[in-house]
């Protein structure tokens, strides 16, 4: 088909986390620029498995941008060179015919590299349990409304609550720090009535775990706001600061 | 450890600190800058030096040098730890890394231009704090503050050099200043932009007016 383009890919190649991995040249033929990024690793994938190599290693889920599974470090940014897509949002449109295209993980020593592309997410998820959550004692349900949220705080803490965890900003920021990722859980649940009981002692276990999970520290370049999928403002961090040094200078409470 | 010790230790508590001694550093900027100034008003240095007296003498004032070089030091040590803890962050770099798509280089560059500050700061101590506090010079009155300024400023690569540097000294306050807020936890719709103005004026106005002291002196346009 005309429009189809030859690419020559370089892909972080690592067998698993024990030992060093290293960039592979791939040429690939023919390929459509209807097709999204990972279609195109698909292609390449079914090139290997008839060769009798190994496939790569990706993460992937929903395919429709939600789920925040993709990753991909594609020729030096997050999600590659779109902004506000996730790596299967991507398409090759958005390159050339004869492009040479590199493809690397996530780097973060708080996400290591589990096999070629993926990497191991799971500190974001013991952030989380850390504190990301509202504990709700069962029993009926209440009256609808019975808690009223102003629009805007409503639309704030959803704004916040877009974020799907993919890691992006952690992965672009030049100190690996997951400070917007942990603002957006902080904040989303910071801006509504249900958050509030455990709104400061949230705050201080969730960055207790990030620290220990060995993230960088913010330096307010901004670049995970520009690279984030879901367009999370660092204002969310700014918040998380304000209530976290709110807690640490008013809140009696024992945390960690 | 303390509560105090474990806030100020966790994440949020290291990037604190080096907002608070930051704005305390921009506010010593503004002093300092204040009183050099004086020499444009072009009056042989007679207002300078009587400014330069009551820096010197005031018992207020030289307790706070002592709190500025603790704040500067506290500054870069913190600055150090950090850095140190960024860079173990990212054990393996990205062979590809295209940091320009999402952030301004400034940004990215606080330690490479903070140390180039560092570096112009001992060379800029020996010329003048070490003249006026660690000597009887001035105080004997064999020399003013001001004939000191003038003395150094005759060789070309100082004012160079002293030029160069406040060309640092901007684009780190470029970031620095808006940054600091943002770290405070200060950022808002209402005035988060009007913040943002006035880091940008400050870090223009202030470095300029210093780059500006040793050419006029160098020039002859102050005599």
């Amino acid at each position: 088909m005309s429009g189809n383009m030859n690419l020559t890919l370089k892909i972080w190649r690592q067998k698993n986390g024990n030992v060093q991995g290293e960039l592979v040249t791939y040429p690939v033929k023919n390929i459509s620029p209807d097709m999204s990024f990972l279609e195109m690793f698909d292609v390449l994938n079914e090139q290997l498995i008839s060769e009798g190599k190994e496939p790569i290693a990706f993460d992937h889920d929903c395919r429709e941008g939600i789920c925040g599974m993709c990753s991909m470090f594609i020729n030096g940014r997050a999600h590659g060179p779109k902004e506000g897509v996730t790596t299967c949002q991507l398409h090759m449109r958005s390159f050339k015919d004869g492009d040479t295209i590199v493809v690397e993980p996530w780097r973060a020593t708080a996400f290591p590299v589990v096999k070629d592309l993926v990497v191991d997410r799971s500190a974001f998820d013991r952030v989380i349990a850390a504190g990301g959550f509202i504990s709700a004692n069962t029993g009926n349900s209440q009256d609808a409304n019975a808690l009223p949220i102003s629009k805007f705080n409503a639309d704030t803490a959803f704004d916040a609550a877009a974020c799907i965890g993919c890691g992006a900003c952690v992965a672009t920021c030049k100190n690996a720090s997951a400070m917007l990722f942990v603002s957006a859980k902080v904040s989303q649940l910071a801006l509504l009535p249900q958050g509030q009981p455990e709104r400061y002692r949230r705050v201080q276990s969730m960055v207790a775990q990030m620290d220990s999970e060995g993230f960088g520290n913010c330096t307010n370049t901004g670049a995970c706001e520009a690279e984030c999928p879901k367009g999370i403002s660092i204002s969310n961090i700014a918040r998380m600061n304000r209530d976290y040094f709110a807690a640490k200078i008013c809140k009696e409470e024992e945390v960690n | 450890m303390s509560n105090l010790g474990k806030t100020l230790s966790s994440s949020l508590g290291k990037k604190l600190v080096m907002g608070i001694t930051g704005l305390f550093l921009v506010s010593f900027l503004l002093v300092h800058c204040a009183v050099n100034a004086l020499i444009f008003l072009n009056d042989g240095g007679e207002s300078f030096n009587r400014g330069a007296e009551f820096m010197g003498t005031n018992p207020l004032i030289r307790l706070m040098e002592i709190v500025l070089f603790a704040g500067i030091i506290w500054h870069i040590v913190q600055a150090l730890v950090l850095t140190m803890q960024n860079k173990k962050a990212r054990s393996v770099q990205y062979a590809a890394y295209t940091g320009n798509a999402n952030s301004k280089w400034y940004a990215r560059s606080m330690g490479l231009l903070g140390t180039l500050i560092l570096m112009f700061l001992i060379i800029h101590l020996k010329h003048f704090w070490v003249v006026s506090r660690m000597t009887d010079e001035i105080t004997s009155g064999r020399e003013t503050l001001f004939g000191e300024m003038k003395e150094v400023f005759e060789s070309p690569v100082v004012v160079f050099l002293y030029v160069l540097s406040m060309f640092s000294l901007a684009y780190h306050l470029l970031h620095g200043f808006q940054s600091a807020f943002q770290t405070l936890g200060f950022n808002h719709k209402k005035y988060t932009p009007t913040i943002q103005k006035i880091g940008v004026i400050f870090s223009i106005v202030i470095p300029t007016l210093f780059a500006l002291m040793p050419i006029a002196i160098y020039l002859g346009i102050i005599q």
